[in-house]
């Protein structure tokens, strides 16, 4: 079947669509490359090769180790909070009760609000003066005066995180559910005539079901949030005293600001790297699953 | 389904309960700054409800007068629009024969694997080349060089969800039809696309939508109103000095009503594809 030779025709179909992306994702990746192994500016002088300097100044560079440890713990905490939450959220909406198909339809929303508007959101809710968040736990006698929650580094990185769970666990709960409804209702109901606790019940019969699909949002959440740039940019633009600082806001500043392409493409690349290997860790593991479940 | 105890199905409401509270009290929130007086929502307690109703921010932004916050927002809006429709009908222009291609022949999966990997890469790994190019052919700050680069996005998506919509179009139709003698045009138009164009309207509606939220590259390739989208003009006005938190939040809601007007009407079909897209892995 694959030896077979595919006729004129199909590759012509196919035409458009890879000229199209050799043009705007094939030669621009390329071109990251050679810029990352020089010294060019954004605008100006075309550069000179500098060999590997670009990537030794990054990797010996602190700003590079801070930014690289706060996008790894705004993805952990990020991720795994969307992943518990939205297994729990799931499991609930799998039970029986009056408004269940109203609460999945509302589940859509928060997915549905675009990134930005969901960033000025919270960045209006956390407001240091007038937010609502200081304002409710001001009136409930949480709190005694109004703080700086994106102005703090102490809690600057939290209310990011928040605000990205409040967004995206629901897509994670939506994948889950469909992956609950999707057990027969025969093998819960042996495992229950069998006398399998709750526990059991969920690690033997629940479980299973869920991994597959849950190890496909883990890869989709890891990634994007790997990549975070929007959310930052609109709530603290990598302040206060650059503590939520992620890597593409470090590309940014670097590239566009200062406008230093060489090194900016460098991180570019160092950054693209580490998700491939997120993503090639994932499809072993996936693999891995696929071969033992089932 | 098993007997479940009061205090079992107390339970469960009250968790119901607490995540639609969760859902809605945020979004609830940012309709209510939009319609609430600048004086409510600076009073200390805060107004949670406000006097009156307020609807003249929408009336502001949605104004066509020179030079004020309206005219501004409406040449962003407009420019989101423009955007997103030419580079909407672009990527359908190449993803149709493509995903069309990639259904019928399996040997083709490899692009699968090409339009996975462009979706994981960050746009940071393109931004640079990508705004050298649109400087050369003096496309910065233009509307067609913004739908140019938002092709990087939108052709991989469309084509795959295309091909993963043709894919469930039985073959059998097409080999009847040339049996029968039908050119290939005909064929298309009279077979293919009847069955085909729910499929080709979904991926229309969100990449569309992709291309609206999107902001990064919105960012980075425009300065003013002559290309400046949607989501860069509500980062400006979230990062200013608009002392009018309501004017912020109305026009979060209007940047909002499009996708989530979708994501309600679509409800269905969403949660299908991602069931599927979840079970197939």
């Amino acid at each position: 079947m694959s030896t077979e030779r595919l006729p004129l025709r199909v590759w012509l179909l196919m035409l458009p669509l890879l000229i199209v992306m050799l043009t705007v994702i094939g030669w621009p990746l390329i071109d990251t490359i050679r810029l990352s192994f020089s010294d060019a500016r954004l605008v100006g002088t075309g550069g000179h090769f500098v060999g590997l300097h670009n990537f030794t100044k990054m990797l010996s560079n602190s700003y590079f180790h801070s930014a690289f440890f706060t996008t790894l713990k705004f993805s952990l905490w990020s991720v795994t909070l969307e992943l518990v939450i939205g297994v729990l959220v799931a499991l609930l909406l799998n039970q029986k009760f009056h408004g269940r198909t109203l609460l999945r339809a509302l589940l859509i929303l928060p997915w549905a609000l675009p990134t930005v508007v969901n960033a000025t959101l919270w960045r209006l809710i956390y407001n240091p003066e007038y937010g609502a968040l200081n304002a409710a736990l001001t009136q409930l006698g949480f709190l005694d005066s109004y703080r700086s929650w994106l102005g703090e580094p102490g809690t600057a990185l939290t209310a990011l995180i928040v605000a990205d769970v409040w967004k995206n666990f629901p897509l994670v709960a939506l994948i889950a559910l469909a992956a609950l409804q999707a057990i027969p209702n025969d093998i819960r109901a042996a495992a229950i005539s069998d006398g399998a606790n709750v526990w059991r019940r969920f690690r033997h019969v629940t479980l299973p079901y869920l991994l597959g699909p849950l190890m496909v949002a883990l890869v989709l959440r890891t990634i994007e949030a790997f990549k975070v740039f929007d959310l930052i940019w609109i709530m603290t633009r990598g302040g206060p005293a650059n503590s939520t600082r992620s890597l593409s806001i470090l590309v940014y500043q670097e590239a566009f600001a200062f406008q230093r392409a060489g090194s900016g493409a460098s991180l570019a690349l160092m950054i693209t790297l580490m998700i491939t290997v997120l993503a090639v860790a994932y499809l072993f593991i996936m693999r891995r699953l696929a071969g033992e479940g089932r | 389904m098993e007997h479940q105890s009061l205090i079992f199905r107390i339970f469960i409401h009250t968790m119901a309960l607490l995540v639609a509270v969760v859902i809605l009290a945020p979004l609830a929130w940012l309709f209510i700054m939009s319609v609430s007086s600048s004086v409510d929502l600076s009073a200390k307690p805060l107004h949670w409800w406000p006097e009156t109703l307020d609807f003249s921010r929408y009336s502001l932004l949605f104004s066509q007068s020179d030079n004020s916050a309206g005219a501004a927002f409406m040449s962003s809006l407009g420019n989101s629009i423009k955007v997103a429709s030419m580079a909407t009908i672009a990527a359908l222009v190449v993803g149709v024969p493509a995903g069309w291609a990639a259904s019928r022949n399996p040997q083709l999966g490899w692009t699968l694997g090409g339009v996975i990997g462009t979706y994981m890469l960050p746009p940071v790994a393109l931004s640079v080349p990508l705004y050298l190019i649109l400087a050369k052919f003096g496309l910065l700050n233009n509307v067609f060089g913004l739908a140019l680069v938002y092709l990087s996005i939108l052709a991989p998506f469309v084509t795959w969800l295309l091909k993963a919509g043709f894919d469930p179009i039985p073959r059998d139709l097409e080999d009847a039809a040339s049996i029968d003698g039908a050119r290939l045009d005909q064929m298309l138009r009279i077979v293919i696309l009847p069955l085909a164009l729910p499929v080709i309207a979904t991926a229309l509606i969100f990449a569309f939508l992709l291309a609206w939220d999107e902001f990064f590259y919105a960012l980075l390739f425009t300065s003013n109103q002559n290309a400046k989208t949607l989501t860069v003009a509500i980062a400006d006005l979230a990062g200013g000095r608009v002392s009018d938190y309501g004017l912020i939040a109305t026009a979060g809601v209007i940047a909002a009503l499009p996708p989530v007007a979708v994501g309600i009407l679509m409800q269905r079909a969403l949660i299908s594809g991602l069931t599927n897209g979840g079970v197939k892995g």
